[in-house]
């Protein structure tokens, strides 16, 4: 039973560490492309949602070739003594949070748009600094944003397969996970395994899909203004 | 360099629009800020508080806020800033709206209390309640005491009333009028409503094309024959009197101010020693060369001509009076002048056609 349970643990592991670090990551960048007027705006947004439109066997690609021995980023981790990221857990999570890095930016970045900057100025003449109005004004009003975001980042990493392939490989405990646990029972003709596995998943999506939809059908009244 | 008061210079271009001011405003009292839309001040008033960055100076009572060597930042400024549409924080109640600028103010420096906040504008019923359930005038009473608590030393209102029915203006007016009475705090109160300005400020300061056109005491300026923008129709003085008797019969009170005195139609009667202010607009007086009994109009007034502006508007003049030290004004047909010869120093009859409480 280990040997389905492993790739289920993996793949949960990753989605979850990758939705943490993107929340890290992906806020101030959304918050900055939804209030810059800067010129550069524009080609940073696009940056951002590369990912949504390239082939994940492209980004895995120059990931691979840019995290390797003689890529920039893999220089540098072995200067700093570190591993080379390609085909171990960390270089995945490295290559999710690229990968899932549009569908943190954007909800968040709708969510922090709809804020009123009325409120914002409201609480900085109640003595509040820029931190504090981050925090008590724009965090709980952008919370639908916030909980859109980490589902979709979520699911989202859990069902990447491409990148997974290229930058991961096939390594049981490793970078093995669902996607790639299926595709290798199909390629063996485990039907029966394959079909557990994608069950699995279809019903899990539909549960996380569903509860998304009424966690924010029943928080959107608090939004509006 | 005076240290009491409120010194306010700004000089600065917005796009196509130019702020251009050099104020010295008193510290206390209620201070309108008053012009058409576009005349710049909702900028000025962003600029005194620092929400909009202009090159300037801001001191208020010996406190500087704004010099040549920097700014401080808004929520480094002990102010208080109402604005027009309602602000109040969606996703926090009535209490912890009110609590939000009170808990972030040192203790020390907390000189007016939650329950006194509460007490004053009448909210101790409505503390649960979240900000989407309450009317346009609740929110703009919780909108002023969430401002006062922060004890703020400068209170400054961005036509807290404009966009309200005329019903919640006319149930905020109350609470503005006793803050303005009993907090020490100066006030600035954007607005471009002569009636608001008529019944709340102490001090006015006119604006046009982001330049100030005029400014001074209330009174003074609203007596002044040379208004400076299409005020024509609203034209008209502000006096301060104080009710010295009642005639039940007629409904009316006679209020004596520095001058004179005019009866006030009143249906309950005014306490005696009650002070008032009143307006009286220079459409509603017409004058005459003698006492003239034999009509409708009850108020009449001895005054002396002062000053002339003729043809204000073309056909137009406003007559300048003062009976006793009272000035007055009387708008006129340029003929009338002509005709009745009415020159300065002239002693004639001013017929008060109607005069209104405006306070």
């Amino acid at each position: 039973m280990d040997i389905y349970w492993e790739p289920v643990w993996l793949t949960l592991k990753l989605a979850g560490l990758t939705t943490v670090v993107l929340l890290v990551v992906g806020t101030p960048i959304a918050w900055w492309l939804a209030r810059s007027k800067h010129w550069v705006r524009q080609p940073i947004a696009a940056i951002v949602a590369l990912p949504l439109v390239l082939p994940p066997t492209v980004l895995g690609f120059y990931l691979l070739v840019l995290l390797g021995p003689k890529g920039m980023v893999g220089q540098l981790t072995e200067q700093l003594g570190l591993s080379l990221l390609p085909f171990t857990f960390e270089g995945l999570v490295v290559a999710s949070v690229i990968y899932s890095l549009p569908f943190t930016v954007q909800p968040l970045q709708n969510a922090f748009g709809s804020i009123n900057q009325q409120l914002l100025e409201v609480a900085s003449t109640l003595r509040a600094s820029p931190w504090d109005r981050f925090f008590s004004i724009v965090i709980p009003l952008a919370r639908p944003g916030f909980l859109t975001a980490s589902v979709l980042t979520f699911a989202h990493t859990i069902g990447e397969f491409g990148v997974v392939l290229m930058i991961g490989g096939n390594i049981p405990g490793e970078t093995k996970v669902l996607s790639v646990a299926i595709y290798d029972h199909v390629e063996s003709l485990e039907y029966a395994q394959a079909h557990w596995l994608s069950a699995g998943m279809v019903v899990f999506s539909f549960v996380v899909l569903v509860t998304l939809y009424s966690l924010n059908g029943r928080l959107q009244p608090g939004l509006v203004k | 360099m005076a240290t009491q008061g409120i010194q306010a210079r700004f000089s600065c271009q917005f796009g196509t629009f130019a702020l251009n001011v050099d104020l010295d405003l008193p510290g206390s009292g209620l201070t309108a800020l008053f012009g058409h839309s576009g005349c710049g001040k909702t900028t000025l008033l962003r600029c005194m508080a620092g929400l909009q960055a202009a090159d300037g100076i801001m001191r208020v009572n010996g406190d500087e806020w704004q010099s040549d060597c920097g700014s401080r930042p808004v929520h480094q400024r002990p102010l208080a800033y109402v604005f027009q549409e309602t602000s109040l924080f969606p996703h926090l109640s009535v209490k912890r709206n009110l609590m939000y600028g009170y808990k972030r103010i040192p203790q020390s420096e907390r000189q007016i209390t939650f329950d006194q906040a509460v007490a004053w504008l009448g909210l101790s019923h409505l503390l649960s309640r979240m900000p989407e359930k309450l009317s346009g005038g609740e929110r703009q009473r919780v909108a002023i005491a969430r401002a006062l608590l922060t004890s703020p030393r400068l209170l400054l209102l961005d036509e807290p009333l404009s966009a309200l029915d005329q019903t919640s203006k006319q149930e905020i007016m109350p609470y503005l009028e006793a803050l303005r009475d009993n907090l020490a705090i100066p006030m600035l109160y954007v607005s471009h409503s002569t009636a608001e300005v008529a019944r709340l400020a102490d001090h006015i300061v006119m604006m046009d094309g982001g330049r100030v056109v005029a400014e001074g005491p209330l009174q003074q300026i609203m007596a002044r024959t040379d208004q400076p923008f299409g005020l024509e129709e609203d034209a008209g003085v502000i006096l301060d009197a104080t009710i010295s008797e009642y005639d039940a019969q007629w409904h009316l009170c006679r209020a004596d101010f520095a001058g004179g005195s005019l009866w006030v139609r009143s249906d309950e009667g005014l306490p005696i020693g009650q002070k008032i202010r009143l307006q009286v607009l220079a459409r509603d007086i017409s004058l005459a060369l003698s006492e003239q009994t034999d009509q409708s109009i009850q108020n009449l007034l001895p005054a002396t001509v002062d000053e002339i502006a003729s043809n204000v508007s073309p056909g137009t003049s406003i007559v300048r009076l003062l009976a006793g030290q009272t000035p007055f004004l009387s708008r006129l047909t340029t003929r009338a002048v002509h005709t009745l010869a009415i020159r300065p120093g002239q002693q004639l009859w001013m017929q008060v056609k109607s005069v209104a409480i405006v306070d």
